[in-house]
């Protein structure tokens, strides 16, 4: 027994990769079998992540000392190193597609998810200018909060809670959009395109439109693909200072 | 190689991180102003620019697809390691502001259809 856990002690990182996948492959079993795809697999492990970190202290799971390696893993660096990459799939050839209506509706998704995420935190009693533009950002997604959660050098307990938002955006994009998809008008590939522009989480729009009709699929992910990185270009600069602006 | 692809990402994550912190600092802020994102810019065009080269490769664009697909693993490591427990007095603002974005988004998706569209379908 000591010399297993010396070996994953010492190898905290390669650990922390067995501990991710084997979560993201009880919560993709889960939400195939168990949700029948409802909530999407990504949602379910954030949402366990979240749980486990709960046993831990402030570190969450990274203060036991078996899985010091999850920190290494989900630090800053690799985080916003693995999302820079995903420009990859953003080809500025695709967004001419969308045109114009794709730029508005993301540029307009953005901006309403981050003020009104802003204000609510405002609303409900945060005063500090960081910790109000990490939920801002957090009601985006739960990739471009923590993204600029980190850079503005908010706490880790905010950046949580702004995780948190991104994924119940996830979850009730996923749950609502095949509900409402009629009354929304979402049966063309014109509104699919300002859908993803508009709702911008990945996970959710794709999930969700895949559940209404899979034709609207790659129209709505077209623009969700870009709403993450203008989010983390937007969020902790002009909006940040925008609320800097007001709020001192 | 795969690692040239790596290595163009680290160029673009790093000149981005730079170009944040220097924002930053010249708007005495403390702080990396958007860093990310203009590391994102940066990798989409630097990517066009080598692709009408035909320099990037199957195997170059293969190394940054791996870390582009280990981006949701690292979020849930994330996840995993934030302090949960003094953020739980925070899951309303969490429900709320998660909830309230989704709801008036999905209100503006018939209005913004409406506007723009004049002739066309799209096709990909």
């Amino acid at each position: 027994m000591e010399i297993l856990e010396n070996i994953i002690l010492k190898n905290g990182l390669i650990f922390a990769f067995l501990v991710v996948g084997i979560i993201m492959l009880f919560s993709f079993w889960f939400s195939k079998n168990i949700t029948k795809n409802k909530i999407p697999g990504v949602a379910i492990a954030i949402i366990i992540g979240l749980s486990i970190a709960f046993f831990g202290d402030k570190k969450g799971m990274a203060n036991i000392p078996l899985f010091t390696g999850m920190a290494l893993l989900g630090g800053s660096m690799l985080r916003d190193f693995a999302v820079v990459a995903t420009a990859m799939g953003a080809e500025i050839d695709k967004i001419k597609h969308a045109g114009l209506i794709g730029f508005v509706s993301l540029f307009l998704g953005i901006f309403i998810s981050f003020f009104f995420g802003s204000i609510l935190a405002l609303v409900m009693g945060y005063n500090d200018v960081v910790s109000i533009t990490t939920i801002g950002a957090g009601a985006c997604t739960y990739i471009v909060g923590p993204v600029t959660g980190s850079a503005i050098g908010a706490s880790s307990d905010v950046i949580a809670i702004s995780v948190a938002a991104g994924v119940i955006k996830t979850i009730i994009v996923t749950l609502t959009t095949p509900l409402i998809a009629k009354k929304i008008g979402l049966d063309n590939s014109y509104s699919a395109m300002v859908f993803g522009g508009l709702l911008g989480t990945t996970s959710g729009v794709t999930a969700g439109l895949a559940a209404t009709d899979p034709k609207l699929v790659p129209y709505g992910a077209l623009t969700a693909t870009f709403y993450t990185g203008l989010g983390c270009l937007l969020c902790p600069s002009i909006f940040y200072l925008t609320l800097r602006f007001f709020i001192t | 190689m795969k690692i040239y692809g790596v290595a163009l990402l680290a160029g673009c994550f790093l000149i981005g991180k730079f170009l944040g912190n220097i924002l930053g600092n010249l708007l005495n802020i403390n702080g990396d102003i958007g860093g990310v994102g203009f590391a994102m810019l940066l990798l989409v065009i630097s990517n066009a620019f080598l692709l009408k080269r035909g320099w990037i490769k199957k195997e170059t664009k293969n190394g940054i697809l791996f870390w582009s697909s280990m981006y949701i693993p690292i979020i849930i490591a994330m996840s995993a390691t934030l302090n949960v427990r003094s953020a739980l007095g925070g899951g309303w603002v969490a429900l709320v502001a998660g909830g309230g974005a989704t709801f008036i988004c999905f209100l503006l998706v018939p209005l913004l259809s409406k506007v723009g569209r004049n002739n066309k379908s799209i096709k990909i």
